[in-house]
């Protein structure tokens, strides 16, 4: 029996049933227990590749300035459409505002030059090698979030990992279920006559791809019509969008304990190869998006905000110099987030390697020095309770831990 | 399934690959004809008439418009911008420009007879990724499928590679149009963004356009590619929308490629050359090949065929028919390994429901729609790698749902702009013989059996059988 159902048969005054079989509705309780106290980590993917340097901004690193002319961050001082002083060293970008209480109240941490070891500077490639977890290596088969799932099944629930995009992507494909959803309000057929028959078609066809989908699918559509009335609306106003949106959804879903283990979004744009901006303009509009959008999930979580470890990911950062067309290229090391609850946040974690021409990777990008697997693999372990992530990261040696989570 | 494939299967099989779909009349024509020369029909598309494509398109005005044009007559509404394409508001300007192109698009894949034609100008599109929305694309994405792709979609590759390298909507998509050499930048500064190179374009030229991302190039070559394609760029981007050559912002420097020097002063035939490079480097021809042969055959070809395919390539020079005939008169494509293996993506399925059922189909915002849904929204791929190909990526369980919700809405006539008359349609024992010829598994054909009247066609189009071709 696992820890936490004889806990629950142990509080509940039933612990002399640890002796023999429970009544079968006494294990679903404790499961439904089990669920509901689930902790949950959220993925975000910055699709396109976030120009790390300035979003979290090292505005006392003197090389920031010169390589940057048209396009830099002023450093902070009284005044809007400047940095935002983290620690007398980095800077949050205007933009990233919203960010800022809850970095002080020690719920947001910042590492920076992290990122993938691989040197490619193809989206895709780099993409396919942080999703699948390992960097270099093409043929690993799944993702490492479906990795995450298979590693530690703690209960059945078709709810584990949940994917807020059309695709499922990547780092969420693998053997374990795992669900794709755009709305909760749209998850249902829209032919009540026809869904036991397609049902019945699509849980046991032999199209092993689309009985696996198929499962995933109807249980899910199951599952939420039982607890469809549990379902809180949000208790926040989110940003217009589709980022903002799919916050909602994760929010709605731990509310509703359905026992979401694993959820991932996504927000693209950030491909600024020209006319970048600084304080204002294109990369400013996608960072705002970004952090009211997160701000709004934080508060909207609440008390439940204690379960929840959201990071980001992007899938490399961008060149330290400016380019020809006051824009970034594809570049190295890039910056993370970490927010919620267990975060030791109000702190920016990682070696800063320093933008002096000799400390660049191959002379234009910002060095690696913390490895994403190293933040993935703490929240794994710490927050999911995973100690074991041989299977997980396959072939990673982590660092020591960077204590980022309580 | 191991039996070889009867001729009906091989029939629906070739038409579920080289079109969008079978239909009863296609069905026809093919065992008229016979597949050999059905092919052939299909490989000369300037010969077979299209004239009902051309009446649903006629009221597409935007589709005959020139850049200038568009961008005269459907100017940014005032106070939108970088709004999504696909949102709910009163369609005006440049949004207008999208959905005729996205309408066009489906048209064209359900109502054409030059079918193979479509499937091509589908798959170069997407090879040849731009994304409609971003900037001038807006309106440059119209002239982009007309005169860039459209013309060179069964020509020679060389050709179309040309094309897109200078196409308005490539140039502002991968932002070459504003690359400068950083020492020209003093001669000329018309545009202050203009201040040296950018290397975009010159990296995805070689990683998705041609070479394959271990098609053998560093980045180095990426950087002297950027030098070559200084100069190409776009007149009044938000004006006239024409390409040109800039001599003012090109590097006249010395350049080395893939290790061949190209000399210095060349101009705008630096350039020039790198495409001629690519387009006859035993890497592009490998790569072009084993997608096609992911279209056409399945997500891992025989790699036997893929060979045979790239050895065509080399030896026509790319042309395209020709390797399209090595890859589908093949034993390997009429294989029964090959047989239903491949799903469809949301166009295919899409179009594929539509043309099977004989469907009306008028300008529906709502068939676009459940195309977004279904993670496929026309000309709206945002990264340069355009929409994935292997199956895997397209059987999520919210697309699945998607599909099955668009099969009820369809039957159910229940989307606008589209009309289905059931009481034409076969019965739903011979209707299912345009999906799989005996080959619907146990489950579907007890389901069908116990299945009546509309229901029995929704099935059908929900079935996993129908998501795969």
């Amino acid at each position: 029996m696992n820890p936490s159902r004889r806990r629950f048969l142990q509080s509940t005054g039933l612990g002399f049933l640890a002796l023999g079989l429970p009544p079968s509705f006494l294990v679903r309780a404790a499961e439904a227990q089990q669920v509901g106290k689930g902790k949950t980590m959220v993925v975000v993917f910055m699709r396109g590749a976030v120009d790390g340097l300035n979003a979290v901004i090292p505005f006392k690193d003197p090389a920031y300035y010169s390589l940057r002319p048209s396009i830099a961050i002023d450093e902070p001082a009284s005044g809007e459409e400047r940095a935002i002083d983290l620690d007398g060293f980095y800077g949050l970008h205007p933009a990233l505002a919203p960010l800022k209480s809850i970095y002080d109240k020690g719920h947001l941490a910042v590492v920076h030059a992290a990122g993938s070891p691989d040197n490619t500077r193809s989206h895709f490639d780099a993409q396919d090698y942080m999703e699948i977890g390992t960097p270099g290596i093409k043929n690993t088969p799944d993702g490492w979030l479906n990795r995450c799932l298979n590693e530690q099944k703690k209960s059945e629930s078709a709810f584990r990992g949940v994917a807020l995009t059309p695709q499922l992507p990547r780092i969420l494909a693998g053997s374990a279920p795992a669900l794709t959803l755009s709305t909760i309000d749209e998850f249902r057929l829209r032919n009540d006559a026809m869904a036991a028959t397609l049902q019945r078609l699509y849980t046991r066809t032999s199209d092993e791809l689309f009985r696996f989908g198929g499962q995933s699918l109807f249980a899910a559509m199951a599952e939420l019509r039982r607890v469809e009335s549990k379902i809180p609306p949000s208790a926040e106003r989110y940003p217009a969008g589709r980022f903002g949106a799919s916050l909602a959804q994760i929010v709605r879903l731990i509310k509703a304990d359905v026992g979401l283990e694993i959820a991932f979004t996504e927000i693209p744009g950030w491909d600024t190869h020209v006319n970048q901006g600084g304080a204002k303009g294109q990369m400013a509009n996608r960072l705002k998006d970004l952090a009211e959008g997160l701000a709004t999930f934080y508060r909207d979580l609440g008390d439940r905000g204690e379960d929840v470890v959201l990071i980001t990911l992007s899938e490399f950062g961008r060149t330290a110099r400016e380019n020809g067309n006051r824009g970034t290229d594809h570049g190295h090391a890039n910056v993370m987030f970490a927010l919620g609850g267990p975060v030791r946040g109000g702190k920016v974690y990682g070696r800063w390697p320093g933008l002096a021409p000799e400390a660049l990777h191959e002379d234009r990008d910002l060095a690696l020095t913390t490895d994403y697997r190293t933040v993935c693999g703490e929240v794994i372990s710490r927050h999911l309770g995973q100690k074991d992530l041989s299977k997980i990261f396959p072939a990673f040696r982590a660092a020591p831990p960077l204590g980022l989570i309580a | 399934m191991n039996t070889p494939l009867t001729q009906e299967q091989k029939v629906i099989h070739f038409l579920n690959r080289t079109s969008f779909g079978p239909t009863r009349e296609t069905a026809q024509r093919v065992n008229q004809l016979g597949i050999h020369a059905y092919l052939e029909e299909q490989l000369s598309p300037e010969k077979i008439s299209d004239t009902l494509v051309e009446e649903k398109l006629a009221g597409l005005k935007t589709m005959r418009l020139s850049s200038r044009e568009l961008i005269e007559l459907y100017p940014p509404p005032k106070q939108q911008t970088g709004q999504e394409m696909m949102g709910q508001q009163r369609m005006q300007g440049p949004r207008v420009v999208i959905l005729e192109l996205q309408q066009a698009r489906l048209l064209r894949a359900v109502y054409s007879q030059r079918q193979l034609y479509e499937v091509m100008v589908d798959f170069w599109s997407n090879h040849f990724n731009i994304f409609a929305a971003k900037g001038a694309d807006r309106w440059l994405a119209t002239g982009y499928d007309r005169d860039a792709i459209r013309p060179q979609a069964l020509g020679r590759f060389k050709d179309l590679l040309l094309a897109t390298a200078q196409s308005p909507a490539m140039l502002f998509y991968l932002d070459n149009w504003l690359s400068a050499s950083p020492n020209a930048v003093a001669r000329f500064a018309a545009n202050s963004l203009r201040r040296g190179l950018n290397e975009n374009y010159a990296r995805e030229l070689m990683e998705l356009h041609t070479l394959g991302v271990d098609g053998g190039y560093t980045q180095k070559d990426v950087h002297e590619v950027a030098r070559c394609f200084t100069g190409w760029t776009i007149r009044q981007p938000r004006a006239e929308g024409t390409f040109y050559f800039e001599p003012r912002l090109h590097d006249g420097g010395e350049k080395m490629v893939l290790g061949t020097r190209v000399p210095p002063g060349g101009g705008m035939e630096d350039g020039l050359r790198v495409l001629d490079i690519l387009a006859r480097h035993p890497s592009t021809a490998r790569f072009i090949s084993l997608k096609l042969a992911r279209r056409f055959v399945s997500d891992e070809p025989p790699p036997a065929l893929v060979n045979r395919a790239t050895e065509t390539f080399r030896r026509s020079e790319g042309d395209i028919p020709t390797v399209l005939r090595t890859l589908i008169d093949s034993p390997e494509f009429f294989s029964p390994e090959t047989y239903q293996v491949k799903v469809k993506k949301p166009l295919e399925f899409v179009a594929g429901a539509l043309r099977v059922t004989g469907a009306e189909v008028q300008m529906s915002h709502q068939l676009l729609r459940y195309l977004g849904r279904m993670g496929e929204p026309l000309f709206l791929a945002q990264p340069p790698t355009g929409f994935p190909e292997a199956g895997a990526s397209w059987a999520s369980p919210d697309m699945l749902l998607t599909r099955m919700n668009f099969a009820i809405d369809l039957i159910g006539n229940r989307i606008p702009g589209s009309r289905v008359r059931i009481e034409s349609l076969d019965d739903k024992d011979s209707f299912a013989r345009l999906i799989a010829p005996d080959t619907l598994s146990v489950g579907t054909r007890s389901a069908l059996a116990e299945t009546h009247g509309d229901q029995a066609f929704t099935l059908l189009m929900a079935a996993p059988e129908f998501q795969r071709r």
